[in-house]
């Protein structure tokens, strides 16, 4: 049993089920991203978990207690809304201390409390002013305190930082991951963007469309995809999903590809389970940092393989050169480094590290392999 | 610098500016004609108007008409004056403006911010009571006040105007919190504040705007109300009712001075409240309308 849990929790609104059968166990001192589109049940789960949304059937359950019928102020949470939601006609010193003085808890401590926030989070001199003479970024960390202050269970963001300009976004970003370390607090954290889930969570839990699609360690969600939904939403570029057919050479199988002259190449499995599609019809998933130039290739991959294709068009980005190429009848998007020596049209060398390949069932569209 | 502090649609050169200043300084002395007419005869002695010109400034000027109609002018069959009918006005208006607009505030936060199954209907049929012409209710309000023991007393005319004002005082807040952003009063709920609490807190200190449309509104109207209070004002009728019976008496001279010191004296409130809050009346009224 976890610190919180959500057990078999579905929802509905009339004869529409939104959210279906999820089961999380959330440690605690966990830091839970829950990452999907609009429109996939992340919010209304974090709303079910604050108590603003009744919970159709199932059990939440923090610190051992089920919450189904308790009141979101008797629950010990904080929630930082996207809106950052503060009272306009109070101060920021008011807004922090706001919960307490309605849990009841007496002004000397209430101080004590916000001098303590105030200073961990660096907004001492803004505590007289009004919400409207913020900075978007000082709201955010306004938000945040007053979510601190409160020192409950569970924190839960309901996408905190779409508010912010992008620059902004990336340093409040490493603050709360700063912030979590420094506190250890059990986070719940609701975003659509997958930066922000694999920057920031312990665990992510993938959803679409009412789903938990995947539940594990960014690394987990990132390396071994549960399916293709999950593989083209986390990581950007997406993972490029190529078809491709199992064939067998020497023993060992290999990923059959077609490149965009209509010529058949052979990519190297390392994973020994592909022999049992041999034959079949694959979907082939390569994250774009897979296929590089030659020189560019990972030197600890044991299984990098060539493969010639011409070159589509090249996106110089700075840091990076995205290339793309027509691989089974689909855009594929390598990653060079930023001075590969590529050009549009050129009959180019690529070079394909196998050991981060990932293999689907065309079907299920579930992960065969690894 | 020409380019500089522009902030009209249309660039107005000095002719076409004359000529908008020059319009509009006749329409604002167009308006103020009937003002001028009635604050210049109510200073007049009577003699002045019977045998002079309305239009002229008085050759002797007076207060008398003024004291006259406040106190001594034959209201009715009473030679009271007009002051206990101001009196009962106010009696009646303070309390109507105050419950019907704290309602209207309560019902708009109930329908916007915890809606329940049917809640549309109820605002429906709210909205609805702003139609109602005032003739159709008076035979069964009386009926009702009657059987209240309300008929003929302040309290009645209080719960009469009360009840036809809560469709638009609702109307009101309710389009002006329905775009008051509704993750607030959820973070107000896991802050542990109930419902008055959230309400006195956190809705009430950001209705300023509104509570001028909807105060303004509903003092212009219960103020100028004539049809309740002749019907049910019995011995506590408001101002307008005795206005009427000073101005409307058929027996001795028309004193055409006092009658304008009463009119004058009637409208004086409402031109008050237009004059201290008008500003935020219409920057009420946008927040309510356009936003809404």
């Amino acid at each position: 049993m976890g610190f919180l849990d959500i057990r078999n929790v579905t929802k509905s609104y009339g004869l529409v089920e939104v959210l279906h059968q999820v089961d999380i166990e959330v440690e605690e001192g966990e830091f839970l991203v829950l990452v999907g589109p609009s429109g996939c049940g992340k919010s209304t789960l974090l709303n079910m978990i604050a108590g603003l949304e009744s919970i159709t059937s199932g059990d939440i359950a923090i610190n051992g207690r089920v919450v189904n019928g308790v009141h979101p102020s008797k629950r010990n949470i904080a929630m930082v809304f996207q809106s950052y939601a503060l009272y306009p006609n109070m101060t920021v010193g008011q807004n922090m201390t706001f919960g307490l003085e309605m849990h009841g808890v007496p002004k000397a401590e209430r101080e004590a409390a916000l001098a303590d926030v105030a200073r961990l989070l660096q907004i001492e001199n803004l505590l007289d002013r009004k919400p409207g003479q913020l900075s978007g970024g000082q709201r955010q960390r306004v938000a945040m305190g007053r979510a601190l202050v409160r020192n409950p269970d569970v924190f839960l963001f309901d996408e905190p930082l779409s508010n912010l300009d992008a620059k902004l976004r990336v340093d409040m970003r490493t603050e709360i991951k700063k912030l979590h370390e420094k506190l250890k607090t059990t986070i719940v954290y609701v975003t659509h963007d997958q930066i922000e889930a694999m920057t920031l969570s312990t665990r992510i839990a993938v959803m679409y469309q009412g789903y938990v699609q995947q539940l594990g360690t960014p690394k987990e969600i990132y390396d071994t995809p549960a399916n293709v939904y999950v593989a083209t939403f986390m990581g950007s570029p997406a993972m490029n999903v190529v078809p491709a057919r199992v064939g067998q050479h020497n023993g060992v199988p290999h990923a059959v590809v077609t490149t965009q002259d209509g010529r058949a190449q052979a990519l190297r499995f390392s994973q020994p389970n592909m022999a049992a599609w041999e034959g079949r019809e694959i979907l082939l998933g390569l994250r774009p940092e897979a296929i590089t130039d030659p020189e560019g290739a990972d030197r600890n991959s044991a299984n990098i393989v060539g493969l010639s294709n011409r070159i589509g068009v090249t996106e110089p980005a700075g840091a990076d050169t995205f290339v793309t190429m027509e691989l089974g009848g689909r855009d594929v998007i390598a990653r060079m480094r930023a001075d590969a020596n590529v050009a549009a049209g050129q009959e180019f060398s690529f070079a394909v590290n196998m050991e981060k390949a990932v293999a689907f069932d065309p079907e299920t569209e579930r992960r065969i392999a690894p | 610098m020409a380019v500089a502090e522009q902030d009209t649609a249309v660039r107005t050169g000095r002719g076409t500016r004359i000529f908008i200043y020059g319009i509009l300084l006749l329409f604002a002395l167009f308006y103020m004609m009937p003002l001028f007419v009635m604050v210049a005869n109510s200073l007049k002695p009577l003699p002045e108007i019977t045998g002079g010109n309305m239009m002229a400034l008085p050759e002797t000027w007076t207060v008398e008409p003024w004291l006259k109609a406040w106190s001594t002018a034959q209201i009715g069959v009473e030679p009271t004056g007009l002051r206990p009918y101001f009196i009962n006005s106010i009696l009646m208006v303070v309390p109507a403006v105050a419950i019907s607009t704290i309602l209207g505030a309560l019902n708009g936060y109930v329908l916007t911010k915890w809606s329940f199954r049917g809640d549309k209907i109820i605002f429906g049929l709210l909205l609805f009571s702003c139609f109602i012409p005032f003739q159709i209710v008076l035979i069964p309000m009386a009926n009702l006040l009657g059987k209240m023991g309300l008929a003929g007393s302040i309290p009645g005319l209080v719960l009469v105007h009360v009840v036809y004002g809560i469709g638009f005082s609702t109307l009101y807040f309710r389009n002006y919190y329905a775009v008051f952003p509704t993750e607030l009063v959820r973070a107000a709920m896991i802050d542990g504040a109930g419902f008055f609490r959230i309400f006195w807190r956190i809705m009430l200190p950001v209705s300023g705007p509104i509570a001028v449309v909807c105060v303004i509104w509903q003092f212009t109207n219960i103020w100028n109300d004539f049809l309740f209070g002749a019907s049910f004002g019995g011995q506590s009728q408001p101002m307008t009712v005795a206005l009427n019976n000073l101005v409307q008496s058929s027996t001795g001279v028309k004193e055409y001075n006092v009658h304008f010191a009463g009119a004058i004296l009637a409208a004086l409130p409402t031109l008050l409240v237009y004059i201290v809050a008008g500003r935020y009346f219409v920057r009420g009224l946008m927040a309510g309308s356009v936003k809404g």
